[in-house]
């Protein structure tokens, strides 16, 4: 990035949260069904429909809060935000406007060593509108269709201040979300399905510039990789839109993940004029201090605490405890390893390493892994006490995601068991000492060479089985006594 | 008399005691309706084979009770599962619901049976029933003049004898006004009492479903059956509903009756004050004591009503885009142009007025001005209310200004057709139950009489108004109609 | 508060509806008139009156997160003017 520059971030996400019926009415959340078979009057906006509030989405909503720091409203009500679209099917949202359930809060991110704390505006309830599906691009399809499947899920709608001052931060802190959501187990956080969005606002401004910057908006940011790039893109074209004296417009602009461009979303659409006023349909909330100690005592252990437990207890880095403290199964997995094998270290590492490696090349979630804690712990253990190598355990481990077999049966079936039976390699290495006098000449003349030939021959005649220590040890010991 | 001529306790007595039949009923109803109807034009649809199988089926069964085989008209707001259900709107004109409203449902699970749907003015958006999109319904006792609106299809019917009882909404007097201009009973109950689920919104802050009956006692048989909390809407409230029968005892010794000297000012004709001047005295000497009390915010309910009824309005409205359902323009070549052809093909002029007031009454920059500032007004005129029924049980007033005028007299002048609410719009922006009944007569046209309870206070209506039935016969009269 | 053809067309974009010139102009007299009545208003003095948006003094009412069936799809896309693919059809966006 320009040193010349300073880019301010500041982020919408929306999450839908785990309710299993929708926020005003009775249908089904489930994502993937046919189009419009989890529908009814209500969420499709027929005449003479009213909304009925789902407790749970407010349960949500305020342990969300809580884990975010935020202040739960004591009092807070519905409102209507008007604007026509196909997928809107009363034309308005039913949302909160001027009292949202969550205000403010703030959640702290690492990025390289350094803490930054990014504040939480607001919070607050709405519903989701339909899917518009299009021949191709919405600038250019002849007719849409609309699927009323996704009409009223519960949204959460979360708000940052502009604190976030790199690419890097704004992804930081959505996934520190992402994991506070889903420890709260308030939502799925799929971005891949869209019950996690995000919108980014960004500004530039000069160095030591006190005023914000005109900002635009990027939407359609449907990863953590497209929501850094397309920051770190539309970052640099506002910098250089300034270099070139060019004035930054206000306005919203789309994410183009193919072409790695943000584009103008401009048309020729009116300023917003949502006319926001009250739901008349929906009495308004009185949230008691009784009902948010409730939702708090029922709070699991949120992300900051349990990686501070990490920290403390297994000594691990801030970078380690951040990963695994990136979902409650990546923790749930950590600790069960844990609790059969002790080496925190050596734990964090399989995890974060190979396990997470084949997690992203197959797509699949730790839950769904066949390695269980009890295989990784097992295998963990056959490495310490030298049954097999570290190498091998890269097979072991390769073999037991794929079948889910366990460690010993894999090293039975491929016949991978170290050799650490001293009586067993001294043979060998005194019959390699003996056919080959030459080299052990040059190592006497003290050529370092002919030590790694000596090990060479012997894990090529164990077939890489020999303990490699004890084949060094035992190695060393003959060659000092010639 | 006739079997359409009687009342819903009337025909259930001649059921009780096998004297006849619902089928019976049903047929005088439809042949009344069909000697009638020409004229009075209240029905926008009707359902004749759908009511004459339903009776049948009844008279099968041969159990009868509270409306159990007795023909019933709805205002055509009320959803109504497999029948069109149109607001009189085009937008609706094919609208073909897959539910019933909760009322309606209410009312058809204790076997009462449709006859049909009612004309109303479009989105009951009037007070003339000349705002329906379809045509204009005539009052009854004078063709020449309006049933009142919007719920005037409701009215006429009624007063026609075209249906024991009809349900009707009243957002600002649409059930009270016309009750006042046909001479029938109307009942506007406190927000919350009645489920306003299916019923097609207009301003729901104030929207409530009520009922017009032939006489308070019928009107509190069928407050009885639609009344009470409804899941299925969240500003219904979750108080017992009394037996209103029960407080049909006809003794008012000792109500505290306030008359607001605001609702008897110039601009309120004269004999219309007369007649209910009159009602008054009629209370004293029944035993309730009359005094004269001050409302002092009434003179700006209305323009306050005009901005929260139409704000809420712009919204509810919102909806008919063509998209799912109602009228779609085919012409247009873009999404946006769909929307505002469609709009502005399906709606009336009255509908598109009150939009606009609406979308500009909340539209940036004016909203603090003009909605919120009514908001607060509203809040003045309930608490003016508040106070009042600190002392009093009761007040009393004029249901309209005027009785019906004609037809065509004021379309085309907004604010003067606006005026006939001012007696009316007060009670639904303070949320109250309140009711009209025939107290006189001026020009040949019916006089009606508003009574207006505390909220969840419709017993103390029903005291006061079947006391006052008791002692007078303006409930008897019905409007002499040719039958051609 | 005399409303201006300008700001009658703002509005009537904002509600989607097309009105034809003689609309706009008799609406803007109407409109005028209609708000001309409602700065009445303004005689009345309301700072420190907490608005009235609903009247009923009732809070917290829920429903618990249960499913039920919706309508079938065909009963609910009946009354659509134009279906295709079990969905709504609606002409270009754009």
């Amino acid at each position: 990035m320009s040193k010349d520059y300073e880019v301010v971030i500041g982020l919408e996400v929306h999450a839908e949260l785990k309710t299993k019926s929708k926020i005003f009415c009775a249908c089904s959340t489930a994502f993937g069904a046919e189009p419009n078979t989890q529908v009814c009057p209500v969420c499709s906006g027929f005449p003479g429909m009213l909304p009925v509030l789902n407790e749970k989405a407010v349960d949500c909503a305020i342990k969300t809060g809580l884990a975010l720091n935020s202040e739960i409203a004591e009092f807070c009500k519905f409102d209507r935000k008007n604007y026509f679209y196909p997928d809107l099917p009363k034309a308005y949202q039913i949302s909160q406007y001027d009292l949202p359930i969550c205000k403010g809060g703030y959640l702290d991110i690492d990025v390289e060593g350094e803490r930054t704390r990014v504040g939480i505006t607001r919070a607050h309830l709405e519903e989701d509108a339909g899917k518009l599906v299009h021949q191709g691009d919405i600038t250019t399809t002849p007719f849409s269709l609309v699927d009323l499947n996704r009409s009223g899920v519960p949204l959460l709608e979360i708000v940052s201040e502009p604190d976030m001052r790199s690419a890097q931060q704004a992804r930081a802190y959505m996934e520190k979300l992402r994991s506070i959501l889903l420890f709260a187990d308030v939502s799925d956080c799929k971005m891949e399905e869209g019950s996690l969005r995000c919108d980014a606002n960004v500004s530039v401004r000069p160095w030591g510039e006190q005023k914000l910057g005109t900002r635009t908006e990027i939407k359609n940011l449907n990863s953590f990789r497209a929501l850094e790039r397309a920051i770190e893109y539309e970052a640099k074209r506002q910098m250089e839109a300034l270099e070139d004296g060019e004035v930054i417009v206000q306005e919203t602009r789309t994410w183009d993940e193919g072409k790695g461009v943000t584009r103008s979303m401009r048309s020729k659409e009116e300023a917003h004029d949502y006319r926001y006023f009250p739901e008349p349909d929906l009495p308004p909330l009185r949230i008691d201090r009784d009902w948010v100690d409730t939702v708090r005592k029922s709070m699991p252990e949120m992300p900051v605490q349990a990686g501070q437990r990490l920290m403390d207890q297994y000594g691990l880095s801030q970078y380690d405890a951040d990963l695994i403290t990136q979902s409650p199964q990546n923790l749930k997995f950590f600790d069960e390893t844990l609790a059969l094998y002790a080496d925190a270290k050596a734990v964090s590492n399989w995890m974060m390493g190979d396990l997470t490696r084949l997690l992203n090349q197959n797509g699949m979630e730790i839950q769904d892994a066949k390695v269980k804690p009890a295989l990784l712990a097992e295998m963990l253990r056959l490495m310490a006490d030298g049954t097999i190598s570290g190498k091998m355990a890269k097979t072991v481990f390769e073999e037991m995601f794929v079948s889910g077999l366990d460690p010993q049966t894999i090293i039975k079936e491929k016949g991978l068991v170290q050799i650490s039976d001293a009586n067993s390699l001294l043979p060998l290495i005194d019959e390699i000492i003996n056919n080959n006098p030459k080299v052990l000449q040059d190592y006497k003349n003290g050529k370092e060479k002919a030590f790694g030939f000596f090990i060479g021959q012997i894990m090529k005649a164990t077939k890489g089985q020999a303990n490699p220590e004890m084949v060094n040890n035992l190695l060393k010991e003959r060659l000092n006594r010639e | 008399m006739e079997l359409h001529q009687l009342t819903i306790h009337e025909l259930q007595e001649l059921l009780s005691r096998k004297e006849t039949s619902a089928l019976e009923i049903t047929q005088a109803i439809f042949s009344r309706i069909h000697a009638v109807d020409k004229q009075v034009r209240a029905f926008i649809t009707l359902t004749e084979e759908e009511a004459l199988a339903k009776a049948r089926e009844i008279d099968n069964q041969g159990e009868y009770g509270r409306i159990a085989g007795i023909p019933l008209g709805l205002k055509d707001i009320f959803c109504t599962r497999g029948v069109k259900t149109t607001c009189a709107s085009r937008i609706l004109e094919n609208f073909v619901p897959t539910y019933d409203s909760t009322a309606a449902g209410k009312l058809f699970a204790d076997k009462g049976i449709l006859a049909g749907k009612l004309n109303m003015d479009e989105f009951a958006m009037g007070s003339s029933t000349e705002q329906s999109a379809f045509f204009s319904t005539c009052n009854p006792w004078d063709f020449t003049r309006v049933p009142g609106g919007s719920s005037g299809g409701s009215a006429a019917a009624v007063a026609a004898d075209e249906v024991p009882f009809a349900l009707g909404t009243d957002t600002g007097g649409s059930i009270r006004q016309p009750a006042s201009f046909c001479g029938v009973v109307g009942l506007k109950p406190t927000y919350g009492r009645v489920s306003r689920w299916g019923v097609i919104a207009y301003a729901s802050s104030l929207d409530q479903v009520g009922t017009f009956a032939k006489d308070v006692r019928d009107c509190a048989l069928v407050m009885n059956i639609i009344s009470g909390k409804d899941p299925l809407d969240s500003t219904s409230v979750d108080l017992p509903v009394p037996d209103y029968s029960a407080s049909l005892d006809g003794n008012v010794k000792g109500m505290k009756i306030a008359y607001p000297r605001e609702y008897f000012q110039p601009g309120i004709d004269s004999q219309v004050q007369e007649a209910i001047k009159k009602a008054l005295i009629k209370y004293e000497e029944m035993g309730a004591i009359v005094d004269e009390v001050s409302l002092p915010h009434s003179e700006y309910a209305l323009p306050a009503y005009y901005l929260v009824a139409t704000a809420e309005a712009s919204a509810n409205l919102a909806r008919y885009d063509g998209v799912r359902y109602g009228l779609r323009d085919f012409e247009a070549a873009n999404v946006i142009d769909m929307f505002s052809r469609s709009r502005a093909e399906g709606f009336g002029e009255e509908v598109k007025r009150r939009i606009m007031l609406g979308s500009y009454a909340l539209s940036s920059g004016y909203y603090d001005a003009y909605y919120l500032k009514a908001l607060k007004v509203r809040r003045l005129i309930a608490d003016d209310f508040s106070k009042v029924f600190a002392k009093f049980d009761l007040i009393v007033s004029p249901t309209a200004p005027t009785v019906a005028f004609k037809i065509g007299e004021q379309i085309g002048d907004p604010l003067t057709l606006y005026m006939n609410d001012i007696l009316t719009v007060p009670i639904n922006m303070a949320g109250l139950p309140a009711m009209s009944i025939p107290c006189g007569f001026h020009e040949g046209m019916p006089v009606g009489m508003q009574l207006v309870g505390p909220a969840f206070g419709e017993s103390t209506l029903f005291k006061a108004a079947f006391a006052f039935e008791q002692n007078t016969d303006f409930h008897t009269f019905r409007p002499a109609l040719e039958v051609k | 508060m005399a409303l201006t053809i300008k700001e009658v067309e703002y509005v009537a974009q904002l509600a989607r509806l097309q009105l034809n010139e003689d609309e706009k102009q008799i609406f803007a007299e109407q409109l005028s008139s209609i708000l001309e009545y409602v700065e009445k208003l303004n005689e009345l003095p309301t700072d420190g009156v907490e608005p009235l948006a609903h009247i009923l003094p009732v809070y917290n009412v829920f429903r618990a997160d249960e499913i039920r069936p919706g309508t079938p799809r065909e009963e609910i896309l009946a009354n659509a003017p134009l279906v295709e693919e079990g969905q709504y059809k609606v002409p270009k966006i754009m």
